[in-house]
């Protein structure tokens, strides 16, 4: 979580909104760094979170996850430290090839088990200094519902499933549909037992939704999908979805930009992340721009759009007033 | 630094590539090399990596192995990770992006990985035939420096001798050792030693040679050539125990895939052939489930795409996006620039597109954007663009503002160059 953003947006975890659809939207530069940004977030705001993660694996999820300091709160990571039998490859990835679970018994975690026992101390040190979101330990308790779809994907290419799984449509020779999806979904964030009902309302987060386009959904479907999702989550159980979307500007690519101007319709807050035009600079990495839509509020007292330039950094990301890096000044 | 290279260089300095090509190299000088050695994983081997021609990512703590050309590997932020697909988009005659994925595959038998090369168009058998030959060890220095200074004076010839007794000593063969050293450079004009293909384990697709067997799962909308690719490399994967599912009983190794051409019509595709084609969602679709098959095991992936062929500018994109990597050639050969003396020292350039952000914020981007690459008499170098000084006092004015006037937007297509200059006859 960037408590940048946190400002320009004027949130933060106790008091985050409800009922919303964000849309993320990058154009020539890439934004993922606003999803790990909610992903932190929600989790940190005590929310039910399922994550769609349809680009990267969850280690990859959960490393940058732990990265993103917050100074406040008890650490995630020292919870984590006992969890680390069921997940060998806490930090120092030297061996996982990105994000795998290796079984115990191979040499190759042996080994990476030693060392990574010698980091561990060090590490979990400084991660209490910090205080970084740890995913594996959001899964165990229940807050986090993680769908990794490189591996399902595989599965479901591979292996005869017994029941339906989530990304059916991978099989299907024709054109196939989200409904799995959404059951998928609807079924993670519904509100369950006794336990469950200390979480905050539920929060469904995509990354991203262009991929579906590339697996052959059309873009009416993920638009349906996301109506759906919608009216349950949003509207039902009073919660939040946020989903990324690329813009492909130049691509003429006409499903896309159904699927991002469709979206854009109906979405609360578009966080777009810009590549600068000027081309590639080491000190500004792009700019982000805020447009609210707010459609209580009458035209003349409607928020403007904000531009601001960002810096990302290895562990948070710095925003400034257009031209004003500390680079320049 | 440009001092030092052009004093090992010699008369050879006067060609402005030198230094950057210098540079890259610097083993020929007393620099010492920033990016492999800076690991230590070479020479004395990894301390904690076991596996061969393999290293740790100072930044995110990936295992990187090598692209095979060193300084492909220094502008990807220290080479490929483990489990990432890199994509090379070909040029538009297809003459050096078979040059990459050869260093790819022969940097793999160097380094004993096991190989897995599958073609629509050629035996893999005779793709492996054509590696380039690998400068071994102490080789490798003597064959750069030749590269370096074609015409350089005898006495430079003359070894320094520290003790003579070490000349006595047998010289290291050059045989069917694997080096576990990360990185090498290779010599395009000689072929690979027999002796290295022989102990090279490696599996090969060839597209008609398998089409033929039906399939073992249902039918989906992918194209019939992709889905058995697909099965044979979860195959390879889960039968060798790359995915570590058994733990290896040999020697832990890599899995180098390397595709050719692939999206070609040859592969049953028809994205290059027609722009609203009903199944461009078949090369997407393949990539994103191999992306997830390398994800969950020890190997990495080349392909080479005809990425100018693909009518639809979308499809690309897309393509692009499901890669990690994705490199760019464009050649020269053919374009009104080949005979622009600004590029008289190069044959193309080549174009970082994408950069994978694994476990990371942010990626190993380098901050040099304007690259070359030339081959040479043996080697396929990489350098920063430069322009060429003007010696030259007799330059006409005419030339020189219709070079400048083409420098101006060197990233651009040839045709960016017909509105700049005034083509006037007279």
């Amino acid at each position: 979580m960037f408590p940048e953003l946190n400002n320009l947006l004027n949130t933060t975890p106790d008091k985050a909104e409800q009922g919303k659809l964000t849309l993320l939207c990058d154009a020539k530069t890439d934004g993922s760094f606003l999803v790990h940004h909610f992903l932190s977030f929600y989790l940190k705001a005590n929310c039910k979170v399922c994550f769609v993660a349809l680009v990267q694996s969850f280690s990859h999820y959960n490393i940058v996850g732990q990265k993103l300091g917050w100074n406040s709160g008890p650490c995630a990571f020292e919870a984590g430290v006992g969890t680390t039998e069921l997940n060998p490859w806490p930090w120092p990835l030297f061996l996982s090839p990105l994000g795998h679970h290796h079984p115990r018994n191979s040499t190759l975690a042996c080994e990476a088990q030693a060392w990574a026992s010698v980091l561990l101390a060090r590490y979990c040190a400084h991660m209490r200094r910090l205080g970084g979101i740890s995913l594996t330990v959001a899964r165990e308790r229940g807050q986090l519902v993680f769908l990794e779809a490189l591996k399902s994907s595989v599965d479901i290419f591979f292996q005869t499933p017994s029941e339906p799984q989530p990304l059916q449509f991978l099989r299907e020779a024709s054109a196939g549909d989200l409904r799995p999806l959404y059951a998928f979904v609807r079924e993670a964030l519904k509100p369950g037992d006794d336990e469950e009902a200390s979480w905050r309302p539920p929060v469904l987060l995509v990354d991203d939704l262009s991929v579906l386009l590339s697996l052959g959904m059309g873009a009416v479907a993920v638009l349906d999908f996301i109506h759906y999702c919608r009216a349950t989550v949003c509207a039902e159980l009073k919660g939040n979805i946020v989903a990324l979307v690329h813009d492909r500007g130049d691509a003429e690519d006409e499903e896309n930009d159904l699927l991002l101007s469709g979206l854009s319709h109906q979405s609360h807050l578009i966080l777009r992340a810009e590549g600068l035009a000027t081309g590639f600079c080491k000190d500004v990495h792009g700019q982000l721009r805020i447009l609210w839509r707010r459609p209580s509020k009458p035209t003349a007292q409607r928020d403007p759009s904000l531009t601001y330039q960002y810096k990302i950094q290895d562990k948070t990301a710095s925003f400034f007033a257009k031209g004003l890096s500390p680079a320049v000044l | 630094m440009a001092a030092a290279a052009k004093a090992t260089c010699g008369a050879g300095a006067g060609s402005p590539g030198s230094v950057a090509a210098a540079a890259d190299r610097s083993s020929a000088t007393s620099f010492q090399r920033r990016g492999p050695r800076a690991g230590g994983a070479d020479g004395r081997g990894p301390r904690l990596v076991s596996i061969a021609g393999t290293r740790p990512s100072v930044r995110n703590g990936q295992l990187l192995v090598s692209t095979g050309l060193p300084a492909l590997d220094q502008l990807l932020g220290g080479g490929l990770a483990v489990g990432t697909v890199l994509l090379i988009e070909e040029d538009k005659y297809d003459i050096y992006s078979p040059l990459l994925f050869k260093h790819f595959l022969a940097e793999g038998i160097v380094s004993g990985h096991t190989l897995l090369v599958a073609s629509a168009k050629e035996r893999p058998a005779g793709i492996l035939q054509e590696l380039p030959a690998p400068l071994l060890d102490d080789s490798y220095k003597r064959e750069l420096e030749e590269d370096e200074c074609n015409h350089k004076t005898p006495e430079s010839n003359v070894k320094m001798k520290i003790a003579w007794r070490y000349q006595l000593l047998p010289k290291i063969e050059v045989g069917p050792v694997a080096s576990s050293r990360f990185g090498h450079y290779y010599d395009t004009s000689k072929k690979i030693p027999q002796e290295l293909l022989e102990t090279a384990k490696w599996h090969e697709f060839f597209l008609p040679e398998k089409s033929s067997s039906p399939l073992s799962t249902e039918p989906c909308h992918l194209t019939h050539g992709y889905m058995k690719l697909l099965e044979f490399i979860k195959n390879i994967i889960s039968e060798e125990g790359f995915d570590g599912s058994n733990p290896q009983k040999t020697q832990k190794s890599i899995l180098r895939i390397g595709i050719q051409n692939l999206g070609s019509p040859l592969w049953g595709d028809d994205v290059c052939c027609t722009e609203t084609c009903g199944d461009r969602h078949s090369l997407t679709t393949f990539l994103y489930v191999l992306r997830g098959l390398m994800r969950a095991s020890l190997s990495v992936c080349t392909i080479t795409m005809p990425t100018h062929l693909i009518q639809n500018k979308s499809v690309t994109a897309r393509v692009i996006h499901l890669s990690d990597t994705v490199v760019g050639l464009e050649s020269f050969i053919g374009l009104e620039r080949e005979a622009n003396p600004l590029y008289k020292d190069y044959h193309g350039l080549i174009h970082i597109r994408q950069i994978p952000r694994l476990n990371n914020l942010i990626c190993d981007e380098s901050d040099v954007k304007d690259l070359a690459f030339k081959l040479k008499r043996k080697l396929f170098a990489i350098e920063r663009l430069h322009l060429p000084p003007d010696l030259s006092d007799s330059v006409s004015r005419w030339s020189k503002q219709d070079v400048a006037g083409s420098a101006r937007q060197p990233g651009l297509g040839c045709g960016g160059m017909a509105e700049g200059a005034r083509h006037l006859d007279f």
